[in-house]
């Protein structure tokens, strides 16, 4: 049965699920539980924004408070991946990969490769991303386009609470070290969500809209920014389909080109800046394989190449909107040589 | 209080989640006689487009929402009334739906009601529409549900009370499907009967379900008073094999799409959204293992056919449907049940899933199966 | 120790030593590609924990001095030699390389190429240990270099929160790369270390087998019980340089003196013949199959493939 719960409680449901369905699922990050230690209540906290809120109640074995040291816990999980367990590793904000990198893609990201094929190492590393909440420079940055270019690691970015629980089942059940980038301004998000555990596939792109004029690949929020962009265009007579890649790696090349093939027309839409990201893989993946097809120059909507600002007035300008993609929408619709 | 001789065309709810649908045209005009059952107009939701029919005869008076309109379920679309009725009072029910359809709030909400049921430990889930004594069970084929009966249900719930259910394995139901026999299904349908208190009950089933329902009654025959069979497994050894295989293997959109083409007559039905929805089913926990376990029951060693029930039919009365169109279970098949003394209408313009692309035959089949028992 | 341990024990420290020096030679002919970091010298570090460890639920990680923590663990002598020849019949079919040789099927979590890379995976190890509630205990290797890391120093703190069925093996040679140890390790001991961790610290003769054979016993026992993580600061020397083609300048005449006086073989040698434990026959014998089975290991890995472009891609995902 499906009812409305929030992106947050997707996530928390899939972790329950997992771990009640497999003894190998651990869960583990500052404050997972909250309040290690403390004199309050022991479960004070269910991580810095109360994802994993509840756990440590139902599997108190298996829920683990972490100091302040992500290169021990990042670390810790990935070295109990390869020994049996299926860690849950929450690094809290993707930007604090700077102090534990060398875990994921040196140590996770390459063992299997490095050792011949003989490594499985099946750790879900868990990161908010995102700009939104005025949370600064050092709290906001969307930095999977990083994890992204790391052969060895998944990388997904689920766009919705229904897309969330499935990815995370998946995520958990994989063999692959996974990392997992959950929007923070979209915790509180609701949608339709079963009940029952479920699987999204990695690699495959949902189109989340059907549309004839243009193709507008979006990334994790910005597929619900793009679909506001689609239903001011659509009022003007231009129908946009929204492919919503779910993972960055591996990415479904398959149907972002068959929709490109359709439309003649692509917008990349991405939260990341515009080098060496999704916008510009994408542009590329498109520019080299759908080359006869394009009507049009690619377009890119892209924060700008800066720092994640804090004034609310800046940080608005920083985050694309509907209003930048439907231009940007229009103008590859419009472009005449 | 309006006129009671004023008949209000409402939105209809075709499945849980239809919130609101839009008139892509209006098969007939203002100023038209209609009868009960004939076509008004045509109408697209977000997962299927099906033809809205007249409930009532008279005069389509007056067309409130004009081709184009999204329109909430439940609101007044079109008024029907006999030529006599005067304008003023209709003016007056076109005025009052337009300022609804204006509010976008239908005044209620009375499309099926969703319940689960234990059945042999396991929870059923069922969608329920109308009251009655007279009791309908409607029985899907293998990878449906309850929601596939969307364009039935309402018409055939005017009296009567008429259920929808997953079957174990399928849509809400739990997951485990047992041994996967036809003999288990049959009796989580007759579980079901007891479930919800009906003695007996006509039985209406599609594909896999027509097998089921065929054995339902051989198992049971004092509880079972009538039976329709929309394309029926288990009558004829010709049946897509590969379909079904395809079908329990697919787990993307684009190994899945091509399956689903088959299953009507016009591919256009197949809309991203049906996709969509089969693919979240097919993605839950337990779902690959019961498909597998059915695929054994539908499918012999040799990977043909396997099915027969054609030595279970009884003394019920039984009706069958057949889309001519149909590629999964082509209507050759119905020879064994004409042979039976069934009667059986094929289609045209319906493929696999005639009670989706031919609803008035599935409810006219149903309609005159009841009538024999 | 009985006979049968102390022989294999023996075995052990040969195979590593003859090992080594025979990739010595080796690497100057120039057939052997990339760095290669040997760890003659430190064998009774490696061969007097590993004794302690079995292949099933133990777990060691080691450094980009790995080799003889493979061979104590078990790895199989050929396929490394193999490996570090970059041959389809190595370790890791000629993907890892020396510095990345791996086994866990014996529960060894590699070679390392980063310094203080293991102690945080180790501490994962012995969580999966704890959780498995078998008594497996997990032990991280680590340079004098490793011990400045911070990773490393993270670690010895998540072990004692968790309580951690660890022990941390500080393998003090004296030199991270050129850099003497007594310049940087702050404070000046290692092992001292571990009272700021709230855990057990042992400084042991690296030349000894014995005693190191014994700390880690303690070490291993009590993580087992559930008694938490210790740290050993084993104190050796190197024989030979950083890595094979390092010229060491910086250097004085320790090694030459560590090898005539100190070496763990000749003591060891010493020691179980002068008390009559076992003979110098029954050594030699060891000494003989160890140099055949390091030609044969040598020879075959020369003779066996290269992986080829149809290796390449493969490896990366379990699926993808």
């Amino acid at each position: 049965m499906a009812r409305s719960i929030s992106y947050r409680e997707a996530i928390n449901e899939a972790l329950a699920q997992e771990m009640e369905r497999d003894p190998a699922v651990v869960v583990l990050g500052e404050d997972n539980a909250g309040g290690a230690g403390a004199p309050g209540e022991d479960d004070a906290w269910g991580g810095v924004l109360g994802v994993t809120k509840g756990l440590y109640h139902r599997f108190p074995d298996r829920v683990l408070d972490t100091p302040i040291s992500e290169s021990a816990f990042i670390g810790a999980a990935v070295g109990a991946a390869t020994r049996g367990l299926r860690p849950v590793a929450e690094l809290m904000f993707i930007d604090f990969m700077g102090v534990c990198f060398d875990q994921i893609f040196n140590q996770a990201a390459k063992f299997r490769y490095m050792f011949g094929g003989k490594a499985v190492t099946p750790v879900v590393i868990r990161a908010m991303y995102g700009a939104g909440l005025r949370a600064a420079a050092q709290h906001s940055q969307a930095m999977y386009p990083v994890f992204t270019s790391v052969p060895g690691l998944k990388v997904v970015l689920p766009s919705s609470a229904y897309e969330a629980k499935g990815l995370m089942i998946q995520a958990i059940r994989d063999d692959d070290p996974v990392i997992f980038c959950e929007h923070k301004a979209m915790y509180d998000t609701v949608g339709e969500v079963p009940q029952e555990s479920y699987t999204i596939p990695f690699g495959e792109a949902n189109v989340v809209r059907e549309g004839g004029d243009a193709t507008v690949v979006a990334l994790g929020r910005m597929v619900s920014v793009a679909e506001e962009a689609a239903d001011e265009l659509a009022q003007a007579g231009v129908q946009c389909e929204i492919v919503d890649p779910r993972t960055t790696s591996p990415l479904d090349a398959d149907t972002i080109l068959e929709s490109v093939e359709q439309t003649g027309r692509l917008v990349v839409v991405d939260e990341a800046g515009p080098r060496c990201g999704l916008a510009a893989d994408i542009s590329a993946l498109v520019a080299r394989e759908a080359f006869g097809a394009l009507q049009a120059p690619i377009g890119t909507v892209t924060a700008p190449h800066t720092p994640v600002p804090f004034s609310p007035s800046l940080e608005d300008l920083y985050i694309p909107d509907a209003q930048q993609v439907a231009a940007a929408v229009k103008s590859v619709v419009d472009w005449k040589r | 209080m309006s006129d009671e001789r004023i008949g209000r065309v409402a939105m209809p709810k075709w499945g849980l989640s239809m919130k609101t649908g839009k008139i892509t045209e209006w098969i007939a005009a203002e100023g038209d006689e209609v009868e009960e059952g004939d076509d008004l107009a045509e109408i697209d939701t977000d997962k299927i487009a099906g033809t809205l029919e007249a409930s009532e005869g008279g005069v389509l008076r007056r067309i409130v929402a004009e081709a184009g309109t999204d329109a909430p379920v439940g609101c007044t679309i079109a008024v029907v009334a006999p030529a006599e009725v005067p304008d003023a009072e209709i003016d007056a029910v076109v005025a009052e739906a337009r300022e609804q359809l204006a509010r976008g709030v239908p005044e209620e909400d009375d499309g099926p009601r969703t319940e689960t049921a234990e059945v042999g430990g396991r929870a059923i889930s069922y969608a329920s529409l109308g009251d009655g004594d007279e009791v309908v069970v409607l029985v899907h084929g293998y990878g449906g549900d309850k929601n596939s009966w969307l364009f039935v249900q309402e018409p055939l719930a005017a009296g009567r009370t008429v259920h929808a259910l997953d079957l174990p394995g399928h849509g809400a139901s739990a997951k485990d499907v047992g041994d996967g026999s036809l003999e288990f299904l049959a009796d989580t349908v007759l579980g079901f009967l007891d479930a919800v208190g009906a003695r007996s009950a006509h039985l209406v089933g599609h594909s896999l379900g027509g097998a089921v329902v065929t054995a339902a009654a051989a198992r049971a025959p004092g509880r079972v008073r009538s039976l329709t069979l929309v394309s029926p497994a288990g009558y004829g050894p010709e049946a897509d094999a590969d379909y079904l295989r395809g079908f329990a293997a697919a787990g993307t959109r684009r190994e899945l799409k091509p399956q689903l083409l088959k299953l009507f007559a016009d591919e256009s039905q197949v809309n991203r959204q049906l996709v969509d929805d089969l693919l979240k089913y097919k993605r839950l926990d337990g779902v690959d293992a019961a498909l597998a376990a059915l695929l054994r029951t539908l499918l012999g060693e040799d990977g043909r056919p396997a099915l027969d029930v054609t030595g279970l039919l009884g003394v019920t009365p039984v009706a069958a449907v057949w889309g001519a169109q149909d590629r999964i279970i082509p209507p050759s098949n119905a020879a064994s049940l004409r042979a039976a003394g069934a009667g059986v209408r094929v289609v045209e313009g319906a493929g696999h899933m005639a009670h989706m692309e031919a609803p008035a035959a599935v409810v006219a089949a149903v309609e005159e199966a009841l009538k024999g028992s | 120790m009985h006979d049968k341990a102390l022989l294999r024990a023996y075995r052990t420290m040969r195979t590593i030593r003859e090992f080594e020096e025979r990739l010595h030679s080796e690497f100057a002919t120039g057939d052997i590609p990339g760095f290669v970091h040997l760890y003659a010298g430190e064998e009774a570090s490696a061969t007097g924990v590993c004794a302690h460890l079995d292949d099933h639920r133990d777990t060691i990680a080691s450094t980009h001095r790995g080799h003889g923590h493979c061979i104590a663990k078990n790895v199989d002598v050929k396929a490394m030699m193999a490996e570090i020849y970059g041959r389809t019949t190595g370790s890791c079919h000629g993907k890892g390389g020396s510095m990345h040789i791996a086994d866990l099927s014996k529960g060894m979590l590699g070679a390392n190429g980063i310094v203080g890379g293991g102690p945080p995976l180790i501490c994962g190890a012995a969580l999966a240990a704890k959780l498995r509630g078998e008594g497996g205990v997990a032990v991280a290797f680590f340079g004098d270099g490793g011990s400045n890391q911070g990773t490393t120093l993270e670690s010895l703190n998540l072990a004692t929160v968790w309580n951690l069925p660890a022990v941390f093996i500080a393998e003090n040679n004296g030199y991270a790369e050129a850099t003497a140890a007594t310049w940087s390790v702050g404070g000046g001991s290692i092992a001292a270390r571990a009272a700021a961790f709230g855990m057990p610290g042992r400084t042991v003769d690296g030349f000894d087998f014995f005693a190191v054979h014994e700390a880690a016993a303690e070490a291993v026992e009590r993580a087992r019980n559930g008694g938490g993580p210790t740290l050993i600061e084993v104190q050796l020397t190197r024989y030979y340089g950083h890595f094979e083609g390092d010229q060491q300048t910086y250097r004085a005449g320790e090694v030459q003196q560590a090898r005539n006086e100190l070496d763990c073989l000749k003591r060891f040698r010493d020691r179980v013949t002068g008390d009559g434990t076992l003979t110098a026959a029954q050594l030699d014998q060891i000494d003989a199959e160890v140099a055949r089975l390091i030609d044969d290991a040598v020879a075959e890995a020369k003779a066996a493939p290269l992986p080829t472009r149809a290796d390449l891609e493969t490896d990366v995902y379990i699926q993808y």
